[in-house]
């Protein structure tokens, strides 16, 4: 204060902008976390009579040593970025979304439905923009419908989307089960149109692994999600909301539309993560094909910092623990990535608050 | 009389043993954790010296004291934020004090916990009800300590019987079995009454009593609480409307700034001094000099700010803003005093468009805006200061440069997106104009001073092209030099035909600055005259509701 008196008088200046302090704050977290999730690993691992070295240097083999590994790395990580993107916009907006499995589905669903619907040759770029377009509505209906009921009725949008996923996955199961599959399976005719090539068909380095051009999709929908949010009216508006909702009103912004295209467009993000399956690996839409994506969304959304950057980082984190698990699977039971991936989580979820006061005191410290 | 709530504060006692003896009960050892009184003169009943507690940055008791002698009505009185709730949360242990002492009946309890406070006969009337309204009123009452036959099913007859008992002794009439949820706000707050002397209160505090009651309930209370101190219990009434304290009242302590001003007795004193100590503080206004009547065409009427009849109805359905009407042309300032909580916040709220108005008009340019939205209001030429900078007025993650467009972001806006140049451009000028140290526009506005932060607020809304201004409390936590900017500030826009709502607690900033100055007291504007022709003593008379007068 006294310096910049002295020195700049009145002049605006651009010097001691805390980039330090904000990358302190955004990156401290999830290290710590990673830490404390190595130590509980080394104590499972010891706990099995394996030496830690061994199993982690197995599993970095497992995942990025060697170009199948690292290709089912990405395949995973792409349908988690959607997720923790989808999540992760939600939660910039001050609000929890945690139907990304049923939003996930609902899109996956509506992108088999497009492509069977598509004569087959139809070009690819056509066919993935109206599978994309067909699936974001999809999710986006579902995302929408809690978001419409929260601005009307005042429903809380946790027990909405929760309760939304029973319902809409029942729904999808039923129109599988009982009018789409193909006969013995859970799962619709392959597509006509739309089948997205995998990057084996590029590089044969990543021969057998299932990752496919998604990943870009979903590279670029962070890309759309960090543009929006930081360099838009809208994403201004959105933050305001979520970080003071008092304030945002006082500034003329409509918390209730902003709650309800935050939601909405939470929903279209999940919903277009459908493809990474249908359109990227199987082809066809099965039921039951999220296992759990949507949820683990709500991690990545946290461990990234609810920044499209972390939320792409935090995706490839996780889906390396899950293919690592396949790895060490000898040695230890892969369950041990279950028990890291609880402990990252709330190792971040208890840490975020914490870290934060204990490097403001630290800094109240030192400037004393 | 006495004899009977002597003997049922005995029963009282008798039943927390027996809890004491069940899992759930009070712990028995909380009495014997504390020392004996050293056997002197009869101890003060409560007495708080030295008590420090801060929030944050916040300092909400500051050496703060309280004496409260047996047997009396004590009122503590003080505007918002002075301290008070703070003092009594300490008091009844659902808070530790930073520093200083807590006595109860000479024994030091400092850090108690609300068990021990309970056990000790602390029983705190809050002022939001802590009942469950699907419960009878005599099920809320035994909560937590209810009588059982056998130890296992609830003796809903004794409790009944035990209820009416109590409720006969202390006049607080009201049928056991009926359901909270049927009661009316009064009602419901003698069984908040009851329920602390059925736990063996020996001294109440009771949090702002009135602010719910019409005023025949605001009556019986009073007989009530007369009753009580009649009986031996002991009294703290906390409030800020001092007609209540004067009318009620054996002793009278003032708190300001998380302080205690002065402990009078009522019969020395009167509603001036009182009201003098509550909201008088000593800021010298180097802006103070008196403004110049500025001698003005006479402007058509529909400039300005013109409102008619408004009513805003609170959150009780209590009419907090109660047919106020007034305008400002112009080149006026127009000043609201009056002692906090009396509507002036939610007349502001409604003018701004935060808070729904129920009937009325909002006149600016001649277009009634009393139903338009925030934004559509803001583009109409209202600029707002809002009182509460930390929570309406700031975004305070947001850069002071983003915070400079808040409002006026679609200013900022090319194509959808954010004209990140336009914004920068405007922050330095901004930021050369209104002095805003350090001048850093990517700073975080959490980063900067209390003064500095209100200077953002004011740069934003006195930098753009406004026509009418809300100034709320525009000097509230800045210091001095930054006190003085901002008057400046306002006398400026004044000068440039502006009409200026404002509002402040402090009454020297009110008269050095306004034309005119107006009185609200319950909602209702009680006077309107020209500043030069009022005084300290002449509005707080108003102000404190011993003089009625006919508003303009």
């Amino acid at each position: 204060m006294s310096e910049s008196s002295l020195a700049g008088g009145t002049q605006p200046t651009f010097s001691g902008t805390p980039w330090r302090e904000r990358a302190e704050e955004a990156l401290i977290p999830p290290v710590v976390a990673l830490l404390v999730a190595l130590i509980c690993g080394d104590l499972l691992i010891l706990s099995y009579g394996q030496s830690p070295a061994a199993v982690y240097r197995l599993l970095l083999e497992g995942t990025w040593g060697n170009a199948y590994g690292f290709g089912q790395v990405l395949y995973k990580a792409t349908t988690l970025a959607f997720t923790g993107l989808a999540v992760s916009f939600g939660l910039r907006a001050g609000l929890f979304n945690i139907g990304g499995e049923s939003q996930l589905a609902a899109g996956g669903f509506a992108a088999a439905l497009t492509g069977l619907a598509l004569p087959v040759g139809t070009p690819l770029v056509i066919a993935l923009m109206l599978c994309m377009i067909a699936a974001g509505c999809a999710g986006g209906v579902v995302g929408a419908v809690p978001a419409y009921l929260k601005t009307r009725f005042g429903a809380h949008e946790v027990i909405v989307t929760i309760m939304l996923n029973f319902i809409v996955l029942a729904l999808l199961n039923w129109f599988i089960a009982g009018h789409l599959h193909v006969p013995e399976t859970l799962h619709t005719p392959e597509i006509h149109a739309g089948v997205l090539p995998r990057l084996s068909d590029i590089s044969p380095t990543f021969h057998g692994s299932a990752a496919n051009l998604a990943l870009v999709v979903a590279v670029l929908v962070a890309g759309a999600v960090w543009f929006y949010l930081f360099r838009t009216r809208g994403g201004y508006d959105l933050r305001a909301v979520g970080l003071q909702p008092d304030a945002a009103e006082y500034g003329g912004i409509s918390v209730g539309r902003v709650w309800m295209k935050a939601l909405t467009l939470s929903g279209v993000i999940a919903g277009i993560g459908g493809i990474n399956y249908v359109l990227g690996y199987k082809h066809y839409y099965e039921d039951g094909f999220a296992s759990g994506a949507g949820f683990l969304g709500i991690a990545v959304a946290l461990v990234g910092r609810n920044h499209p950057i972390g939320v792409l980082l935090a995706a490839f984190f996780f889906a390396t623990l899950s293919q690592g698990g396949l790895a060490i699977h000898a040695f230890v039971p892969k369950q041990m990535m279950d028990v890291l991936q609880g402990v990252v989580i709330i190792a971040v979820a208890t840490s975020v608050p914490e870290v934060r006061r204990v490097l403001r005191g630290a800094r109240k410290r030192s400037d004393a | 009389m006495r004899e009977a709530g002597g003997g049922r504060r005995e029963e009282g006692g008798g039943k927390r043993e027996a809890a004491g003896a069940e899992p759930v009960g009070i712990p028995g050892s909380s009495a014997s954790r504390f020392p004996p009184p050293p056997s002197r003169l009869p101890p003060p009943a409560i007495r708080m010296t030295g008590i420090d507690k801060s929030f944050g940055a916040i300092r909400a008791n500051r050496g703060a004291s309280l004496e409260v002698l047996p047997g009396e009505i004590h009122a503590l009185v003080g505007e918002n934020g002075a301290g008070k709730s703070t003092l009594m949360r300490i008091l009844g242990g659902l808070m530790k004090p930073d520093a200083g002492r807590v006595e109860i009946n000479g024994r030091d309890v400092t850090g108690w916990s609300t068990n021990d406070a309970i056990a000790a006969g602390i029983g705190i009337v809050h002022q939001h009800f802590m009942l469950v309204p699907t419960l009878t009123v005599a099920e809320n009452l035994v909560l937590g300590a209810e009588p059982k036959t056998s130890g296992v099913v609830l003796d809903y007859g004794r409790a009944s019987e035990d209820v009416r008992k109590l409720s006969n002794e202390t006049g607080l009439v009201i049928a056991p079995e009926r359901l909270i949820s049927d009661l009316s706000v009064g009602e419901a707050q003698r069984v908040e009454i009851l329920k602390v002397l059925f736990r063996g209160a020996k001294i109440l505090v009771l949090d702002e009593p009135t602010a719910v009651l019409s005023p025949p309930e605001v009556r019986e209370l009073w007989t009530v609480l007369r009753r009580l101190r009649d009986n031996g219990a002991t009294i703290v009434l906390i409030t800020h409307r001092l007609d209540e304290v004067v009318e009620l009242s054996d002793t009278i302590t003032v708190m300001r700034a998380g302080q205690t001003v002065t402990r009078i007795k009522t019969s020395e004193t009167t509603p001036a001094e009182i009201a003098r100590a509550m909201v008088g503080r000593e800021v010298s206004l180097s802006a103070g000099k008196r403004v110049e009547p500025i001698t003005r065409a006479p402007a058509p009427r529909d400039q300005g700010l013109d409102v008619r009849n408004l009513y805003v109805t609170g959150s009780r359905g209590v009419r907090v803003v109660d047919d106020v009407s007034f305008s400002i042309q112009p080149g006026e300032i127009l000043g609201i005093a009056g002692v906090e909580g009396n509507g002036q916040t939610e007349l502001i709220e409604a003018l701004a468009g935060l808070r729904p108005v129920s009937g009325g008009q909002i006149m600016i340019a001649g277009v009634d805006i009393a139903r338009h939205s925030v934004a559509a209001r803001h583009d109409a030429g209202l600029s707002h200061i809002p009182e509460d900078r930390h929570r309406r007025g700031l975004v305070l993650e947001y850069t002071v440069a983003d915070n400079l467009i808040l409002g006026n972001q679609k200013d900022f806006t090319k194509r959808g997106g954010l004209d990140r140049d336009h914004i920068m451009e405007n922050a330095m000028r901004e930021i050369t104009t209104f002095d805003i140290r350090p001048p850093n526009p990517l700073l975080a506005a959490r980063a900067l001073s209390g003064g500095n932060q209100q200077k953002v607020v004011i740069a934003r809304e006195m930098g753009r092209d406004f026509s009418v201004l809300l100034a709320s409390q525009p000097t509230r936590g800045v210091d001095v030099g930054a006190i003085e900017f901002i008057h400046q500030q306002l006398l400026e826009a004044r000068a440039r035909a502006k009409a200026i709502l404002l509002v402040s607690a402090e009454l020297n900033e009110v008269l050095a600055l306004s034309d005119r100055v107006a009185v609200m007291y319950r909602g209702k504007f009680a006077v309107v005259m020209p500043a030069s022709q009022a005084t300290e003593e002449t509005l707080g008379e108003y102000m404190i509701g011993t003089k009625k007068g006919n508003a303009a």
